[in-house]
């Protein structure tokens, strides 16, 4: 079963002269995972992966060369436009920067500014009473608006699900959810503690996975873990090195 | 320590110093007790700060993260594949579930569909794993409550499920049983029989169970009218699986957003009425006969045909986001992965539907006494390594 991870698991068929980025790749391939949690390295790594990645792949999937033509056409985003995105975008003007549907999923990409209306206005009026989950992501190369947080909502009466998204300055804070949601309260402490992203009018705004004197938010993209533990031993046990 | 602050706050509210000018015995005020992490009935290292005002509860507070391990980080550095063990790891006794949600979340990113054969036998699994989960919380929740003897005959009976397991794909517990794009192995000899055997077997025996609580006496008095949430309190809390139907709340991802073969399936959703802990047990009672129900109908229809979709040797979807979630034996179980075109997650987002219902435990033990507190966190269902992660 570990086969399928490994890159180089269909050697025999490759053409003679496939193995020459084959080779190349494979260390790139196998870098990322082996890596310490350095994360800066990790997006830094991946633009020569893509370059390197498209030849080998038509390689490795040797006995059946058409697989990676589809690839590049797999789906995009479409637009959602139907009465109640225009509604909105009508409201709200460029508020609303983007509606979209990928794979099926809709989602809404909203101004910061106006996150607490839309949320209202999407538990009011279009019945979504569930709020399913708030999540982040971190983006530290954009020069602006680092962050994005998602709500991911559900309506139990349409049965349908959307994602409202909004996008943050790093260091910046949100309004919260929990008024509209009480469940946003253990989920908005979550991203507070794993992104750093304060949530303005929180009722409890403190950590709860990790300790509250733990040291950074594990899920940004710049958290480094070694430099930490090296910091730790310096203090803790004067060791100038670190290690 | 965390959180030490805020508890010897409350201890010391009305003291100068610690130590010094203790409360009085005869004091009615209020007192702070801390419940775990090491106490056995919080089903692992679940610590609740108690404010009580005699044996009443006045108020809760959960602190968690005594066993978080930081998956959502860990899958960020490994490629698709490698990940999926590392979800078998959440709710430890229904690794099955979890290996289900995380295979179809990227079948989703990746667009493939499972072949039918491929989604018969993940349903034939994940029911069994249901099945297996709801003995595991049962025998718990009784002995929590005081009655010994189910405990006994619901391991008994699920080390039949976690046979039929092993003898699938070798490991017992966190089995990491199916792959993105389908199954890895296919059934063994004999395996259709073994299930129907097994359900012929364990049926009169979940009738057992039930003989020995439905109408005892001190089970009713310690659990009916215990730990009621209503239904638009679980909406609003976001209370899903069977402690949301308990409220009276006929919704089951199964049915309103069926994945895998479920959409072929003839099952009902037990719903209850008054949302306390009586009805979670009946709710999770019929789910297992349910599931029985659905076991036999794939047995029976399960095709013929591969059991691996044609995915790529290297994973790498196209760039974009999709949540996808399924109805795990607590609740909704979700993922959302966001793929930066590479071959490890960008994001990896895991919504533990533990995490999200313990959330309602203050609400249900406020007014209650101290000893439904181990009621209401059984009844929950919670696994602390899924609360954690």
């Amino acid at each position: 079963m570990p086969d399928e991870t490994k890159p180089n698991g269909t050697p025999p068929d490759l053409p003679p002269t496939a193995d020459k980025p084959a080779a190349e790749a494979k260390p790139v391939a196998a870098k990322p995972p082996t890596t310490s949690p350095a994360v800066p390295a990790a997006p830094a790594a991946k633009a020569p992966d893509g370059g390197v990645r498209p030849p080998t792949a038509s390689p490795a999937a040797a006995p059946k060369p058409p697989a990676p033509p589809p690839k590049p056409a797999g789906p995009t985003p479409q637009p959602w436009d139907d009465d109640f995105t225009r509604g909105l975008k009508k409201v709200y003007g460029s508020g609303i920067r983007e509606t979209s549907t990928y794979l099926g999923q809709a989602y809404v990409v909203v101004d910061a500014a106006i996150i607490t209306e839309i949320l209202t206005l999407m538990r009011d009026d279009e019945a979504f009473d569930y709020c399913v989950d708030i999540t982040a992501l971190h983006y530290p190369k954009r020069e602006k608006e680092q962050f994005d947080v998602v709500y991911i909502l559900y309506s139990f009466a349409k049965n349908t699900r959307v994602r409202v998204r909004t996008q943050i300055n790093d260091g910046a804070s949100i309004p919260t959810a929990v008024p509209i949601w009480e469940t946003a309260n253990w989920l908005e402490r979550e991203v507070f503690d794993m992104f750093g992203i304060r949530f303005d009018g929180h009722p409890d705004m403190k950590r709860i996975l990790l300790p509250e004197e733990w040291k950074g938010h594990p899920l940004r993209k710049d958290y480094d873990i070694l430099k930490q533990d090296q910091e730790w031993v310096q203090i803790n046990l004067g060791i100038e090195s670190g290690q | 320590m965390r959180d030490e602050t805020t508890l010897t706050n409350h201890l010391m509210d009305d003291t100068d110093d610690w130590g010094e000018k203790r409360r009085t015995v005869l004091d009615a005020d209020e007192l702070i007790l801390n419940m775990g992490p090491q106490h056995p009935s919080t089903h692992g290292v679940l610590r609740v700060i108690l404010k009580l005002d005699g044996e009443k509860i006045l108020g809760t507070e959960c602190v968690i993260g005594y066993l978080h391990r930081g998956v959502e980080k860990i899958g960020e550095h490994r490629t698709y594949t490698q990940f999926a063990p590392y979800v078998d790891r959440m709710d430890y006794v229904a690794a099955v579930s979890n290996g289900l949600g995380y295979c179809e979340a990227v079948e989703k990113l990746l667009n493939v569909e499972a072949p039918p054969r491929a989604q018969y036998i993940r349903v034939i699994m994940a029911e069994l794993q249901r099945i297996a989960s709801h003995q595991v919380w049962l025998g718990t929740h009784a002995l929590d409550i005081g009655a010994m003897t189910p405990l006994f005959y619901t391991f008994r009976d699920r080390e039949e499920i976690l046979k039929i397991f092993e003898k699938y794909c070798g490991a017992r517990l966190t089995t990491h049983m199916f792959r993105i794009g389908g199954c890895q192995y296919e059934t063994y000899d004999g395996f259709e029989k073994e299930v129907k055997r097994f359900c012929d077997f364990v049926e009169p025996k979940i009738g057992e169970y039930e003989a020995l609580l439905t109408t005892n006496r001190i089970w009713v008095e310690r659990t009916k009218g215990i730990g009621i949430l209503n239904g638009d309190d679980c909406k609003a809390l976001g209370v899903t699986g069977p402690v949301l139907r308990a409220a009276g709340v006929k919704w089951d991802l199964r049915r309103a957003q069926p994945y895998e073969a479920y959409s072929k399936f003839e099952f009902d959703i037990p719903v209850g009425e008054h949302g306390d802990t009586y009805d979670r047990y009946l709710v999770r009672m019929k789910e297992m006969y349910q599931s029985l129900r659905i076991i036999r109908q794939a047995i029976d229809n399960i095709p013929e045909g591969p059991i691996m979709a044609k995915v790529p040797k290297i994973i790498k979807p196209a760039v974009g986001e999709v949540y996808h979630s399924i109805e795990a034996p607590k609740g909704e179980l979700g993922y959302f992965i966001a793929s930066d075109g590479s071959t490890q997650p960008y994001r990896m987002r895991i919504r533990p539907p533990s995490f999200v219902n313990l959330q309602g435990l203050d609400k249900m033990v406020r007014g209650m006494l101290m000893a439904d507190v181990v009621a209401v966190i059984g009844t929950l269902d919670i696994v602390l390594g899924e609360v954690d992660r």
